[in-house]
């Protein structure tokens, strides 16, 4: 992990006093001493245990619940079926920044007529002892029709598939279809005329790809208490990504008015994208509204597994033109991404981002959006670009094998530079990927020597990242200390960033900085920590809170001075007098002191929409050795370079490059889930759901390039999610070139693979 | 949940005693590593639990008639620092130590490893290369049995109602022996054996092997033990050829299924790769236990 004896980055050094620095983080005593409050750590008196009643059947109509049975176990409560949730209806509604379809998103909550994966919720129980509530839920009766499952994409989209919603028409097809199917829409992007392109390349490489769906893989289980009190007004604790993103999605799910429900943010043990969303908090609400006590509920691993999560497996192609010289004359790609039991994969962000690292005249990107039996995917970072890169990426990398070009100089010739035009419609501003490949080329793993069953792969990645809604606001103690109040669960070492930044601005240590992640009601609106926005977006608020308290402690110190306050300067944590040497400078805590006596107290705050986060782009560099007789896969070495902008702590955007790099190793090796031929999971723990382990890794060496993103006062771009885009790409090249085949389908297992090796695969 | 009774003897005879009150749904607790998980997850629901922990001889590693008798609930840290056993059986506790991590290395037990049934338990081919046998205490008084005949099927052991297993008994090893095994996990820790193997041989002085045994783990209902692998050894210096027939011998012996842990194909296979494998670091040790 972090070395915390490198010296600050090149671009901050000199330039800034906190920014680049590697301090402790604010949260950090109370999480390795196990006193930080996680979802399921709070209990309210009088609290009673939540448990979901789940569905056997991954594909089945519910002909009737009967919970009378349920009822008389000792010590019930309350028990909830869909039938208790208000009836909203289809079409997507806006809430808070993005727009979704709380008709599918109840549905998932709480199967009404249907169920739709195995693990579905159909019903919620509340007793006063998790052994009752268990009880009770194994005495609730569901009576299923059951209905043959659809498990892939591949068999959703055959003919005479059995349909998941009889009324899903295909959207983005003209004209559009007039039966229903499993395929919910159909994107397409264009750039140029892909066949002139095909038409000037001298080879033309077209390859198919399959992967599998894989969880984000949080350590924390979904946890929330909820409590409702007599007069109607709901309080959750609950560990999410966001805040106000639980409050809008649960005040609607509930029938309740935003300002009804209050949320309060536990600390988050991993989210990556898959706790943006909610699924117990709507039920201990309304199980907390019938039983009158708080509810807890915390979800088993088993749980987690089958009902919450994933990312989308699927399949995709890629063909793809070019010149001798590696000129890329036009790329093909079509990707089907399998959405869950819901619309909504993330496949129009794979044909965004598939090719977007590199400069061509002619594209196509085409996606499908499937449903299949399997739980709704949810937002995994970088969604849909980790899949679209393998496919993308994977083409690359054999047509610099066909031309005998060195995959890294192939990659450098095409590569997307400032005023390229990505292929969802933007022409870059300033980027760094260029600066990625010099990295990686000038880095001793790219020339290390390899060992014998050994290869080496090299992958990009680029992600968007967003900017969004945040608040900040920063109050001066009277000690002259600070509180840095903002809306954003840390979930990778932002509040320390947040404390930097206003410790830059306000010239103070940042030791006197203390910030704090508030509930919905200390705070106003912040959209969720993701997209990579935080250290962006809420840094911005936080940067621009500080400096309108900068503003007002200048005000105030010329007050004090009866001078004009353009006579007063903030230099260095003090208001210095410019122009006179007759006033004593006044430190941030003298100010503070006087506060009371010379107006009151001082805050600065900021309600922004950030705008402008810089593009992502990342380069990995992986050795791997396979062993030739078993097809086990050990990764030698990796290295993970990334354009970061500025990064304001180095050890938590290293943190970030190593943690996205672990997470698509894992992905490309041996994660995926599996289902029986009924479709029940059938590895529904970290046992079988093979996540890698500390020891299959290798120490993963990280390069930070610094090229400041224009719009940030520090230069800042997301760098969350850029890692996990190549890794799978790297890993599967390495293989590749360590077997002598092209690996196309994921996860590379040791029966798969062997099975490849030995000429089956 | 129902009512549990908790006994914890300190002798085998009142062990058989509290085993006896139990209504058939009596378990026996050693380092409980698997018990719990099974109890938590309710795969079982036991009406008696008898702890076998605080009979001292349950945790203690006798020399015996040039041999060991290791106490059913020995843990594996307990075994792994007997120096003596470690250099006659290192392949037994190669086994034995891939339990769990340092955690439960610090609980688990061979009789448990054993006694838990599953195919794919680390602890057991070493063993049963190894020629070792178990002591079973019982209403009926004790007796022994060959470790290859205690697992019957997945889960399924020999055991009779209110028996259970107070030592695991290894013979003299003698010199020019060695042993080893191996695993397969698609990881390299924290996961459940794809495939075990492990070989047990003698060397005579002129370095041909004279006794062989071969056991395999998680390719069939119960780890096995595959003589016609170890025959290809007797009588042959270990050579290439030699290896090959072993080789197709695991192989041939396995039965395995297709699950989330992995193919027929692949078990077969890689039964026949580690067999081999593990035939040469055993090969090695004993030539250098001369």
């Amino acid at each position: 992990m972090g070395n915390e004896e490198k010296q600050q980055s090149e671009i901050s050094k000199g330039k800034y006093r906190v920014v680049g620095t590697r301090p402790i983080r604010p949260d950090g005593v109370d999480k390795v001493t196990g006193r930080a409050t996680f979802g399921a750590d709070f209990k309210p008196a009088d609290m009673i245990y939540g448990r979901v009643v789940r569905s056997p059947h991954a594909h089945a109509v519910i002909k009737s619940i009967n919970i009378e049975k349920a009822l008389k176990v000792p010590g019930v409560k309350a028990i909830v079926t869909g039938k208790d949730f208000p009836d909203i209806g289809p079409g997507d509604i806006a809430a808070g920044e993005v727009v979704v379809s709380f008709y599918d998103m109840a549905r998932n909550v709480i199967a009404r007529d249907k169920v739709l994966y195995d693990g579905h919720a159909v019903a919620a129980v509340a007793a006063t002892s998790p052994e009752a509530a268990a009880q009770a839920a194994d005495l609730v009766e569901v009576e299923y029709k059951v209905l043959k499952p659809v498990m892939s994409a591949r068999d959703a989209m055959a003919a005479g598939a059995p349909l998941l919603h009889d009324d899903m028409i295909t959207q983005g097809v003209t004209p559009a279809p007039e039966k229903p199917s499993n395929v919910a829409h159909r994107h397409e992007l264009k750039l140029g005329d892909i066949e002139a392109g095909f038409a000037e390349a001298d080879e033309i490489i077209e390859l198919e790809f399959n992967t599998q769906t894989v969880h984000q893989g949080y350590i924390e289980p979904h946890a929330c208490v909820a409590s409702m009190n007599a007069d109607g007004v709901a309080n959750v604790w609950c560990s999410s990504q966001g805040q106000f993103m639980v409050r809008a999605y649960t005040a609607k799910l509930c029938g309740l008015e935003i300002s009804k429900v209050k949320v309060i943010p536990a600390e988050i043990g991993g989210g990556f994208g898959g706790k943006t969303v909610v699924y117990l908090e709507p039920l201990a609400v309304m199980l907390a509204k019938k039983a009158g006590r708080p509810v807890k509920m915390v979800m088993t691993r088993d749980e987690v597994l089958r009902a919450t999560g994933p990312t989308s497996g699927g399949f995709g192609r890629c063909k793809l033109g070019a010149k001798k010289d590696g000129t890329i004359t036009a790329a093909d790609v079509e990707l089907t991404y399998e959405a869950g039991a819901f619309a909504g994969s993330p496949v129009a962000l794979g044909c965004m981002t598939g090719t977007a690292s590199y400069d061509l005249a002619n594209m196509r990107a085409v996606g499908w959006d499937v449903v299949v039996n399997r739980p709704k995917a949810a937002a995994y970072r970088a969604p849909g670009a980790p899949v679209a890169a393998f496919v993308v990426e994977s083409t690359i990398d054999a047509m610099a094998d066909k031309l005998g070009l060195d995959p890294l100089e192939m990659r450098l010739k095409n590569a997307a530079k400032e005023g390229t035009k990505a292929p969802y419609g933007p022409r870059f501003p300033r980027i760094g990927f260029v600066e990625c490949l010099e990295a990686a080329k000038a880095h001793p793993h790219w020339t290390a020597p390899l060992g014998p069953n050994q290869g080496r792969g090299i992958a990009a990645g680029f992600w968007f990242n967003i900017g969004l809604s945040s608040s900040a606001a920063i109050a001066l103690n009277e000690d002259g200390t600070v509180i840095v109040t903002e809306g954003n669960p840390d979930i990778g070492g932002s509040r320390a960033s947040m404390a930097m930044m206003a410790a830059e601005v306000l010239g103070v240590e940042y030791e006197r900085v203390k910030p704090l992640v508030a509930d919905t009601e200390s705070v106003p609106y912040s959209d969720l920590t993701g997209g990579s926005r935080v250290t962006f977006a809420t840094g911005m608020a936080v940067t621009q809170a500080a400096q309108d308290l900068v503003k007002q402690l200048r005000e105030r110190a010329a007050k004090i001075w009866d001078v004009d306050p353009d006579q007063v300067e903030w230099r260095d944590g003090q208001a210095v007098a410019i122009e006179t040497d007759k006033h004593k400078p006044l430190s941030i805590a003298d100010i503070g002191r006087m506060a009371g006596k010379t107006g009151g107290p001082l805050s600065g705050k900021a309600n922004i929409n950030a705008q402008g986060a810089g593009a992502g782009f990342g380069v990995h560099i992986c050795d791997v050795e396979v062993d030739p007789e078993t097809g086990y896969v050990s990764v030698k070495r990796y290295t993970a370079i990334q354009d970061v902008g500025t990064a304001i702590h180095p050890s938590y955007v290293e943190g970030q490059l190593q943690g996205g790099a672990a997470q698509g190793i894992g992905w490309a090796l041996n994660e995926e889930y599996i289902y029986d031929k009924d479709g029940r999971m059938q590895n529904t723990g970290f046992l079988d759901y093979r996540m890698p382990v500390a020891s299959d890794l290798p120490m993963i060496d990280t390069v930070l390039v610094e090229v400041p993103n224009p719009t940030h006062p520090f230069g800042v771009r997301g760098v969350g999610e850029v890692p996990i885009v190549p890794p799978l790409a790297a890993v599967a090249n390495a293989v590749s070139h360590a077997i002598g085949k092209r690996c196309t389908d994921l996860p590379l297992s040791p029966p798969r693979l062997l099975a490849k090796i030995q000429g089956k695969g | 949940m129902a009512e549990i009774q908790y006994a914890a003897p300190e002798t085998v005879a009142a062990a058989v005693k509290a085993l006896a009150a139990g209504k058939g749904r009596a378990k026996v607790l050693a380092g409980g590593t698997d018990l719990l998980v099974q109890l938590r997850a309710g795969r079982i629901s036991p009406d008696v639990i008898v702890d076998i922990k605080k009979i001292p001889e349950l945790r203690k590693v006798k020399k015996d008639k040039g041999g060991f008798r290791v106490g059913a609930a020995v843990s594996g840290q307990e075994l792994g620092e007997n120096a003596d056993f470690r250099a006659d059986w290192p392949g037994v506790l190669e086994g034995f130590e891939l339990i769990g991590s340092t955690q439960v290395q610090g609980r688990a037990s061979l009789g448990g490893n054993l006694c838990n049934g599953s195919p794919a338990a680390d602890g057991v081919p070493g063993l049963i290369a190894a020629g070792a046998t178990v002591t079973i205490a019982g209403p009926k008084g004790e007796r022994e049995e060959n470790v290859e005949d205690v697992v019957t099927g997945p889960g399924q052991t020999s055991l009779k109602a209110g028996e259970f297993v107070v030592s695991i008994n290894l013979p003299k090893r003698g010199k020019r022996g060695g042993d080893a095994y191996l695993r397969f996990i698609p990881r390299t820790e924290m996961d459940i054996a794809v495939v075990g193997a492990a070989v047990s041989l003698t060397l005579d002085a002129k370095g041909v092997c004279t006794d062989a045994r071969v056991s395999l783990g998680a390719v069939a209902p119960r780890p096995l033990l595959v003589k016609a692998a170890g025959k290809a050894l007797v009588g042959t210096k270990v050579d290439d050829a030699a290896l090959d027939a072993l080789a197709a011998a695991a192989s041939a012996a396995c039965s395995p299924i297709d699950d989330k842990r992995g193919t027929i194909e692949f078990r077969t296979k890689v039964a026949g790769v580690l067999a081999r494998r593990a035939a040469l670091i055993a090969l090695e040790r004993a030539r250098n236990n001369a």
